[in-house]
């Protein structure tokens, strides 16, 4: 009875969201031209042949960052965003009242954004074959669904993160700019712009402690059939989704107490 | 069009938006911190690419801090003028405040254009001379006039193409309404400008160029900083910015005709 409650609940905000988001089909395109800095990136790696030294071979890198290119594509997480304005217009004391946590709704939208981006990241992909014919592969099957499951575990990850960090706007108002701090070394050490294997040794000694490189590198790797270590990833993809849920559970338990509707 | 009337209107600017912005003091600090991580950052991803080879694209190591400095200069006066002010056009429009605008007598392009400032660009901006400061002792510059008059000269330029460019996307939000993520486009394409030029393969070359000159931005400010700049390339760069310039306050008013307020 709950749990069919809960799913009836789900399937309603999903398809809410997403008629919501076709309706900015165009909005979104863009969106999915502005995640193609991998493909700058791998320009410079085979253009002056860097990835000699690693003895990844060309194809091989051009799949990588192909790979990396679709994990960011499903992993891009803008929930303080949405959650900041929400709150500084005061549109969260109605979510508030209802009796459902108001993230659930957040989650919905990032979902349904990611079904309506699923065909430009495509027709994207496809002009990057087009120009690197030799790149094209077939993943197999359990790889592919691995990589899926992945993708969608590095995308939680990056969701609780900015979930926590969006419940410091409870206390600051402008929590927007601690993402825009975190969103630095996101960049540089998930694996979007160059792949964790290619960093010297003095960090990858405890770059896999971090949760980075699960974010990109580890998904692109297993995607893209570059060697990597599958169980693993996934153990501390799922290692860091449990740290961090009780976290954000405790923080937004916290923080609710401390609301206080603007204006008031 | 009298000079002194518009610098009064700029010091109120400024007085005005100087105020608001210091009351978020910790956002400043936080600011701060992701400028300088996001220097770090960069300069570790372009040490890696310096890992396994002298050269990129012909530019050493040293060479190509250069146009980390610039870009970091370039980044932090858009951070300061260009991004807080010509977001702000697409909240004009949606809401239709554009009309206030219009109706004061004052240059449109003007108010707009300068309204704001984001005083945490500045730190930005010290860093990157910072940055100039140690590569010019690093690679034995000496300063006199003409180089001093020809970088500052191509730089001016660079932020008359960049300035001209934030302004000619974010004038299309008075047809397309939504532009957030055509300035994201934007953003990621001048990603670019972190590396040399050479760096790329030659359709890209030509491609940043042409049709979005982001090569004119850094590259050639730092190659007279060099002193491996040509004359034809500084005088190209000048008239590139001009026709930008012209062009931008040409597309405005072209664009305003179309203008029809909100809900009418």
């Amino acid at each position: 009875m709950i749990s069919n409650l809960i799913n009836r609940k789900i399937f309603t905000l999903l398809k809410v969201q997403y008629s919501n988001m076709l309706e900015y089909r165009v909005e979104i395109a863009l969106w999915a031209i502005s995640g193609i800095i991998p493909f700058f990136m791998l320009n410079i790696w085979t253009n002056n042949n860097l990835n000699e030294s690693l003895n990844i071979s060309d194809t091989l890198l051009s799949r990588y960052f192909l790979c990396a290119f679709f994990v960011r594509q499903f992993s891009v997480v803008w929930v303080v965003f949405s959650f900041e304005e929400d709150s500084l217009m005061g549109k969260v004391s109605p979510y508030l009242i209802q009796p459902l946590n108001p993230f659930f709704r957040y989650f919905a939208q990032h979902l349904a954004e990611q079904i309506t981006r699923f065909p430009f990241a495509l027709i994207i992909a496809f002009f990057f074959f087009i120009f690197n014919p030799e790149s094209i592969w077939i993943p197999n099957l359990g790889i592919l669904l691995l990589s899926i499951v992945s993708t969608f575990l590095s995308f939680l990850i990056q969701f609780l993160i900015q979930s926590i960090v969006a419940c410091l706007c409870f206390w600051t108002e402008k929590a927007s700019s601690i993402e825009r701090l975190l969103f630095i070394p996101t960049l540089f050490l998930s694996g979007l712009l160059a792949p964790v294997v290619s960093f010297p040794a003095y960090v990858k000694s405890w770059i896999y402690l971090t949760p980075f490189p699960y974010l990109i590198d580890f998904p692109a790797n297993l995607l893209s059939g570059n060697e990597t270590n599958i169980s693993g990833g996934l153990i501390m993809q799922i290692l860091w989704i449990f740290i961090l849920f009780p976290l954000f559970k405790k923080i937004w338990s916290e923080g609710t107490k401390k609301y206080t509707a603007m204006g008031s | 069009m009298n000079l002194r009337k518009y610098l009064k209107v700029y010091k109120k600017f400024l007085h005005t938006s100087l105020a608001s912005e210091l009351e978020y003091k910790a956002n400043i600090l936080v600011d701060l911190i992701t400028a300088i991580l996001s220097l770090v950052g960069s300069i570790f991803l372009l040490s890696i690419f310096f890992q396994n080879s002298g050269y990129i694209g012909g530019w050493k190591f040293e060479q190509a801090l250069i146009i980390q400095a610039i870009y970091t200069i370039l980044n932090g006066i858009t951070n300061t003028w260009f991004n807080p002010n010509l977001t702000e056009i697409v909240k004009h429009i949606r809401e239709g405040t554009l009309d206030f605008v219009l109706l004061k007598p004052i240059d449109s392009q003007f108010f707009i254009s300068l309204k704001k400032i984001n005083p945490s660009g500045f730190l930005e901006i010290m860093l990157g001379f910072l940055l100039l400061f140690f590569c010019i002792r690093i690679n034995q510059i000496n300063l006199n006039l003409s180089f001093l008059t020809l970088s500052l000269i191509t730089i001016s330029c660079s932020i008359c193409i960049l300035y001209s460019l934030w302004f000619f996307i974010s004038t299309t939000t008075i047809w397309f309404v939504k532009t957030w993520n055509a300035i994201e486009v934007l953003r990621s394409f001048l990603y670019i400008g972190r590396f040399p030029l050479s760096s790329f393969s030659f359709s890209l070359r030509i491609f940043f160029s042409v049709f979005i000159p982001i090569a004119f931005i850094t590259t050639i400010p730092s190659e007279v900083f060099l002193g491996l700049s040509v004359f034809w390339k500084i005088l190209l760069e000048i008239i590139v910015a001009t026709i930008f310039l012209i062009n931008s306050r040409k597309f405005w008013i072209f664009a305003l005709k179309f203008y029809s307020s909100a809900s009418s």
